[in-house]
């Protein structure tokens, strides 16, 4: 494995860079925005690597369930502010971590004690970047979905509300949104996995054959983490936009669009 | 026992009222825009937080699925909405003695909900409405769109159906004329509350 310098770093970003000063002229605010989401790569990865050193140095059940509940913390609070109107006080937030934990822990830990079988489980080389893609890839999903489901209440408030009026139930008010919804929340999953291979690499296993490994291995894994994200982000989404759904309907299957956040 | 009662009836933006209908009965409800008559009748109907007591038959609201009592206590809105393709769609059942009152014939049902006029919608709303069946019909202006014609029908229709179904009727109208053409009784509603009109 060629080892990167600092130096062959630095090069990589003068391409953002560039990107930013181009845009700067289209798009002021972006540059910005741009710029700041780099530097957070940089200062976030080095200090993951590092944590995952420490890690990998004394595997520890407790380490391994702190940063597992940081990851999932974080990925709540994105959830929560890729919102456009998200609900209000705690709901906001934890339909999110409630759907993701669910998940994303659940696949995680079948992958790790039924697939993988390592000794011990929880061996941090293995659960923490399988953690990571997974939660990565259920945020997506749900954040999508539930903006999604939120604006569609939204906008489409009198039609819900005409349904309920001919007295039809809360769920089959919303099933058409729900259906898009869901749809919405899948499509990427299914693309990445229909294109995978012919159209592009996937990035785990290129990182795995980039750092040296077998292609054949490689291919294994990353088909083992497809389908991982794919039950994982699926019935993450599903979690969500049940969640979501009764929450955004009370007892009497009244439309309570006043617990969305103004 | 009264078909329909509300009592104490509130909620934030409304101030308390009560008031009860019977069978067959037909009550017009009248007074300034802005005093809370469409939010009135969307706390009947159970779409909004409300509190107070709501029976019909003698049933507390609270004691039916809210499904059945949006069934029985039908609400129609000034503006009705469309979800599906065609007109059809919408209907639970059939019922072409109705539309052909409101002077509709069976191909309506294939109609593009989309193209509808003001009018015929209105007119298709209340077809859709009441082939619930509903007890208590809550109508917010529903005729508001419609020519002299079409009124006529409208009206028709309704007193028939009240007579039919022993049912009640709480109707939001500004028309003076209307009043006395339909109204068994007239209730006014402004921000003091809710009030028997006196009939000349």
């Amino acid at each position: 494995m060629i080892h990167l310098s600092v130096f062959d770093l630095s090069l990589a970003a003068l391409l953002v860079v560039a990107l930013a000063l181009t845009s700067a002229r289209i798009y002021p605010g972006l540059a910005g925005q741009l710029l700041v989401a780099a530097l957070r790569t940089a200062i976030q990865l080095t200090l993951i690597g590092l944590v995952l050193k420490a890690l990998f140095a004394n595997s520890n059940l407790l380490w391994v369930g702190l940063l597992s509940l940081l990851m999932l913390a974080v990925a709540g609070r994105e959830v929560m502010t890729r919102q456009h109107r998200r609900f209000a006080g705690r709901w906001g937030y934890g339909i999110g971590v409630v759907s993701m934990f669910v998940s994303s822990f659940t696949v995680a830990l079948f992958a790790l004690l039924v697939v993988v079988g390592n000794e011990p489980w929880y061996q941090p080389q293995y659960a923490i970047p399988l953690l990571g893609m997974l939660l990565g890839n259920t945020m997506n999903g749900i954040a999508l979905a539930l903006d999604r489901l939120t604006q569609s209440a939204w906008e489409q408030r009198e039609v819900i509300e005409a349904r309920l009026m001919l007295g039809h139930s809360a769920s089959e008010a919303v099933s058409g949104i729900q259906q898009q919804v869901f749809r919405s929340g899948l499509i990427p999953i299914i693309n990445a996995m229909a294109a995978a291979g012919i159209v592009s690499l996937p990035g785990m296993m290129t990182g795995q054959i980039l750092a040296g490994a077998e292609p054949v291995e490689a291919v294994k894994y990353q088909i083992l983490i497809m389908f991982l994200i794919a039950g994982g982000a699926g019935f993450g989404t599903l979690a969500a936009v049940h969640l979501a759904v009764r929450r955004l309907f009370d007892e009497r299957q009244r439309l309570r669009l006043d617990r969305l956040q103004r | 026992m009264k078909l329909f009662e509300a009592r104490h009836l509130s909620r934030a933006d409304l101030s308390e009222l009560s008031f009860s209908l019977s069978e067959s009965e037909l009550v017009c409800l009248s007074g300034p825009s802005g005093a809370g008559k469409t939010l009135m009748l969307r706390s009947l109907a159970d779409l909004d937080v409300n509190q107070g007591l709501v029976y019909l038959q003698g049933v507390q609201r609270e004691q039916m699925p809210p499904t059945e009592w949006r069934r029985q206590v039908g609400y129609l809105p000034a503006e009705s909405r469309w979800w599906s393709e065609t007109v059809g769609e919408h209907f639970p059942r059939v019922q072409t003695d109705i539309l052909s009152q409101l002077g509709f014939q069976g191909e309506v049902l294939g109609w593009q909900a989309e193209r509808l006029s003001s009018g015929e919608r209105q007119r298709l709303a209340l077809a859709r409405l009441l082939s619930n069946q509903p007890r208590i019909l809550l109508l917010d202006e529903p005729t508001a769109n419609l020519d002299p014609v079409n009124i006529q029908r409208v009206e028709r229709l309704v007193t028939e159906y009240l007579r039919r179904h022993r049912a009640a009727c709480l109707w939001v109208t500004h028309a003076a004329d209307q009043v006395e053409r339909i109204a068994s009784r007239a209730l006014t509603l402004d921000t003091r509350g809710i009030a028997e009109e006196s009939t000349a």
